[in-house]
């Protein structure tokens, strides 16, 4: 494969890809080598054919408001005429010319079971805006561009926190010694303050169906409401776990930053590091903490600044001397 | 005293009860949400300016059966959509949180005369 100058380039200044460095988001990763590039391609082809003049290939990009038009007969490709195409023959006197004699033919194409990981090294690489997409026999069957990376990742992304969302680990039953087991995760959304609650609810509820005194119920509640609006007020989001067995309750708050710098501090009444904004909700009271530990029989805190923070809180739900 | 008739004694404005037969056995006021979470007691409406959808959990969790809105302000749908799906009952009052929670005081003889 070989490129020309006519393929649309997009500003040349250097700026990392997605996928070359160990920073971007686990998800973020494993959806650019899960998705293929037929999945995000536009299929829906505007193209022109040989015959067709650069002036109707000119008019054509203006109506659908592209900035390229691929020259295809019978799905073969044989070139691409792009907005520089159309100001050269503009500048020639050639407008009225067929698109098959002034269209760029030294193209770089994708093709279609590529994983996007390719397709946005290929962006990086050659700075064009758009690569065609031919399949197997080599057929022109899409074209790709950023604009259409940028929605499928969206869409993607979406669909990837709905599931965690509705895919809170949930293990029931015995632990072995006879005692009630019970295991709930609930992934928690920074600033996700339209669902902050609803993890320490629903572990309300469960005790209420499992009949638990309402003391333990409420102190419990207490704990996870707390760690629950810490991570969606504090941390760039994180997890809940919440675990019953050998008769305890111990619920473990966990998020990967941006960490605590004087945990001491934190765990004192009324210290908070909220803005006026949370502050304006209810929040940031700087009464959190001390709440959990008060609420619990064993409490821990591990944090550093830069990287995350952890929050034990232990309540015993059983006598520990029966 | 019935979630009804404490409204009534009140004169609040009922924008939403889910159940008036409810007992309330007082107030509490609060626009800290983590102390209402420490301190609310079961069965006490929450007197508060808090009108949002974290406040309507506030008082699933701890057990409070309606909040009360101060200085008439205006409930959003998100929140009361909220309280509908968990049972919490929404009312307003053009009252200050003090005057409020007098009038729940004197409905429910509490605190006169101690």
């Amino acid at each position: 494969m070989s490129t020309s100058d006519s393929q649309p380039p997009v500003a040349p200044e250097k700026r990392s890809t997605l996928g070359e460095t160990d920073n971007d988001p686990i998800v973020l990763l494993e959806l650019i080598q899960r998705l293929k590039v037929r999945d995000v391609m536009t299929s829906n082809l505007v193209t022109v054919p040989r015959d067709a003049t650069m002036q109707q290939a000119q008019e054509l990009m203006r109506q659908k408001k592209i900035s390229s038009v691929p020259v295809e007969e019978k799905g073969r490709l044989f070139g691409l005429v792009s907005i520089d195409d159309i100001i050269r023959a503009l500048v020639a006197g050639t407008i009225h010319e067929s698109c098959g004699r002034h269209m760029t033919t030294k193209l770089v194409v994708l093709e279609d079971d590529m994983p996007l990981s390719f397709a946005l090294r290929y962006f990086d690489r050659y700075h064009y805006g758009r690569f065609p997409v031919i399949n197997r026999d080599r057929q022109l069957v899409g074209i790709i561009c950023h604009r259409d990376i940028n929605r499928a990742l969206l869409i993607e992304l979406t669909q990837e926190l709905h599931r965690l969302e509705g895919a809170s680990l949930q293990k029931d039953g015995d632990d072995g010694s006879g005692s009630l087991y019970l295991l709930r995760e609930f992934p928690i959304c920074k600033y996700d303050f339209e669902n902050a609650g609803k993890a320490a609810n629903q572990i309300k509820q469960v005790l209420q169906e499992k009949k638990l005194p309402p003391k333990i119920i409420r102190r419990i509640a207490v704990a996870a409401y707390e760690l629950e609006i810490n991570l969606c007020v504090h941390s760039d989001g994180g997890v809940l776990s919440w675990q019953i067995s050998n008769g305890r309750s111990e619920i473990v708050a966990r998020d990967a930053g941006p960490g605590i710098e004087d945990v001491e501090w934190a765990c004192r009444d009324g210290a908070s590091t909220a803005n006026e904004w949370i502050r304006s909700l209810g929040f940031g009271a700087g009464m959190g903490l001390v709440n959990v530990r008060r609420v619990s029989d064993e409490f821990d805190i591990t944090s550093k600044k830069g990287s995350g923070t952890t929050v034990k809180s232990i309540i015993y739900i059983e006598d520990k001397a029966s | 005293m019935t979630l009804n008739a404490l409204i009534v004694a009140c004169g609040w404005e009922p924008a939403l009860v889910p159940d008036p037969e409810v007992e309330v056995s007082g107030a509490y006021v609060s626009d800290l949400l983590s102390d209402v979470m420490a301190h609310c007691p079961d069965g006490a409406v929450l007197i508060t300016v808090q009108n949002h959808t974290n406040s309507v959990a506030v008082c699933t969790l701890v057990g409070a059966p309606a909040i009360v809105l101060v200085h008439n302000r205006e409930i959003p749908e998100e929140m009361q959509a909220a309280a509908s799906r968990e049972g919490v009952a929404l009312l307003r009052t053009t009252d200050d949180q003090f005057h409020a929670a007098l009038r729940v005081g004197k409905a429910l003889g509490i605190g006169v005369g101690e």
